[in-house]
């Protein structure tokens, strides 16, 4: 299937963006240069066919028939889990919860802490989180009187190490920390922060959202408490995303929502939860966004994450060499320590017509506050523009993009 | 290159967005609210003088980009002078103008050099949100207006 040869001299960029079909268009009749992929990643052609597959030959409800169609979409259900659960080294499949995605599986956590947190108790994040990661935790604070710490962050978008220390006490009850930064690239160095959080006996949340497609995970080195991740960054479809969370943390947590296969036995006087993971999955889930997440999986790690990651930060550090060139761009977010993300503003042009500028010449980019209103706020500005570099991304493009922003300043005069 | 989009950035807009008119905080303005596109993070606070239900001065203040500060540029310039009554009327012409409804363009005067966001449904917000925030003020509204 996908002969791609994985050390880095070797990486064929072509060949790979062969397997991605929506890649192959023109946009305003200039060739489609795709740099949004921080907002969602394409599919590649696996991960298309899988979901086609299912639905022409195995389509059927999970955990509940009897017959051969459904056995099939349980064992492919399963084997998602399984496949997901590898891809993190997690210690056992049960671990793995699926959700809708990231924001789904940070609710679910936020909504189970509600019963383990009262007044005066506080609840750790940072100033870089997504939104997502920001607004259950304010909700959590609002219902159980908990107070929400959020650590600081310095002028290049790095996590303020000795202040983030200073906030965990015996208070802290909980942390959520994004593992790498939607809006800045940057990469937390969560191994550290989980180990301080330890000392106090805090339980962390982990948002590897971004980090995912990137950076490998390993839950049993980082010993994070959850790490939650949605699978349309990481080449597979919408609507799916997992929960990795410790087994003795699920296995106290209360479930999110009431319904079929979150259950083993119902009475109206009483019901029986299921176990550790179906106490977390009620009704139908996405049952081919679990055979697709599976697939594109599969697909990344064949060529490998550390080869795509070294792909991507090429690209990256040329676009910062690049954009050197251009007076007027700043960049927002120059961590020692990124992701292939770069954030931008450009002296006197805002944002939005930066984004519609550059899809005229068939390059798009995400103009906005990417759902980090407190990040825009500390480096005062409004919104950024932003070109995110995914595993089929090439130098030719960083060329484009470069260009692009050229042409507009030109035109802006 | 970019031949196609003179159409949305005309050179009329380049040129309110360099120096846009009536851009200033009135201190004695009979009515002020801020309005707000939380999509795209535009925020502008608009000012009116009232004299009888005439509009006899507008002024704003605010971040947006090209397409919401020339709107905002060219509005508060257009309904000066105007009655209440005949402001409303120009931004439901605005409005259809902008959402592609067929309008006689002569009735638009100036603002017409703003036809070309109906093509970008995701910058129409952009167009609108100075009129937006001008009705509500006009309505009396107190709190905050978003286009959303
Ligand atoms: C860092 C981070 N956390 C959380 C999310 C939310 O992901 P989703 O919208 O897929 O649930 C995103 C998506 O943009 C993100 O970048």
């Amino acid at each position: 299937m996908n002969q791609v040869v994985t050390n880095i001299d070797g990486y064929d960029v072509e060949r790979i963006r062969q397997d991605f079909p929506v890649l192959d268009q023109e946009i305003r009749g200039k060739k489609l240069v795709y740099l949004d992929n921080a907002a969602t990643s394409q599919k590649p052609k696996t991960v298309i066919d899988s979901i086609v597959n299912y639905y022409e030959n195995d389509n059927a409800n999970i955990h509940r028939g009897v017959h051969t169609l459904s056995e099939r979409a349980t064992l492919s259900y399963e084997n998602a889990r399984k496949t997901v659960a590898k891809f993190m080294n997690a210690e056992s499949e049960k671990e793995i919860v699926f959700t809708r995605g990231a924001t789904e599986a940070i609710n679910l956590i936020a909504n189970a802490f509600a019963e383990k947190l009262s007044a005066g108790d506080e609840v750790l994040i940072t100033a870089m989180e997504h939104h997502s990661n920001i607004v259950p935790w304010q909700m959590l604070c609002e219902k159980t009187g908990a107070v929400l710490k959020v650590a600081p962050i310095n002028e290049r978008g790095e996590l303020i190490l000795e202040s983030f220390e200073a906030l965990v006490s015996k208070k802290t009850k909980f942390a959520a920390i994004s593992h790498m930064s939607n809006a800045l690239g940057t990469i937390n160095p969560i191994k550290q922060m989980i180990d301080l959080l330890h000392q106090f006996d805090v339980p962390v949340l982990i948002d590897g959202a971004q980090a995912i497609p990137h950076i490998t995970v390993d839950v049993q080195a980082l010993d994070c408490e959850f790490y939650v991740f949605s699978g349309h960054k990481l080449y597979a479809p919408t609507g799916i995303g997992a929960l990795y969370g410790k087994m003795e943390q699920l296995e106290q947590m209360a479930p999110y929502q009431a319904g079929g296969d979150m259950i083993s036995v119902v009475t109206f006087d009483k019901t029986v939860y299921n176990k550790v993971p179906y106490k977390f999955e009620a009704g139908t889930p996405n049952i081919v966004g679990t055979i697709g997440l599976g697939a594109a999986i599969d697909y990344v790690t064949n060529i490998g994450v550390d080869a795509i990651a070294a792909h991507e930060n090429s690209l990256l550090e040329y676009a910062v060499e690049q954009s050197k060139k251009i007076d007027k761009l700043r960049i927002i977010g120059t961590a020692e320590n990124k992701g292939a993300i770069m954030s931008f503003v450009l002296d006197g042009i805002h944002p939005h017509d930066i984004g519609t500028m550059m899809d005229h010449q068939g390059i798009a980019v995400r103009a906005g506050h990417h759902c980090a209103m407190p990040v825009m706020d500390f480096f005062g500005v409004p919104a950024t523009a932003r070109a995110s570099f995914a595993m089929y991304n090439t130098h030719e493009e960083v060329d484009a993009l470069m260009a692009g922003i050229e042409n507009l300043i030109e035109m802006f005069g | 290159m970019l031949d196609d989009l003179r159409d949305l950035y005309q050179e009329v807009i380049f040129d309110h967005n360099r120096n846009p008119r009536n851009f200033r905080a009135m201190d004695d303005a009979d009515r002020q609210i801020d309005g707000f596109n939380p999509l795209c993070g535009d925020r502008i606070t608009l000012f009116i003088k009232l004299t009888g239900n005439k509009i006899s001065d507008a002024s704003f203040q605010g971040q947006g980009c090209a397409i919401s500060t020339a709107s905002a540029s060219l509005m508060t310039d257009i309904v000066k002078g105007q009655t209440e009554d005949e402001a409303q009327n120009l931004f439901s012409l605005f409005h259809k103008m902008a959402t592609g409804e067929h309008v006689e363009m002569d009735d638009l005067g100036k603002l017409a050099v703003l036809a070309g966001v109906c093509e970008y449904p995701a910058r129409v917000k952009c167009a609108t949100l100075p009129w937006h925030t001008l009705d509500a003020l006009l309505k009396g509204a107190e709190e905050p207006v978003t286009t959303e």
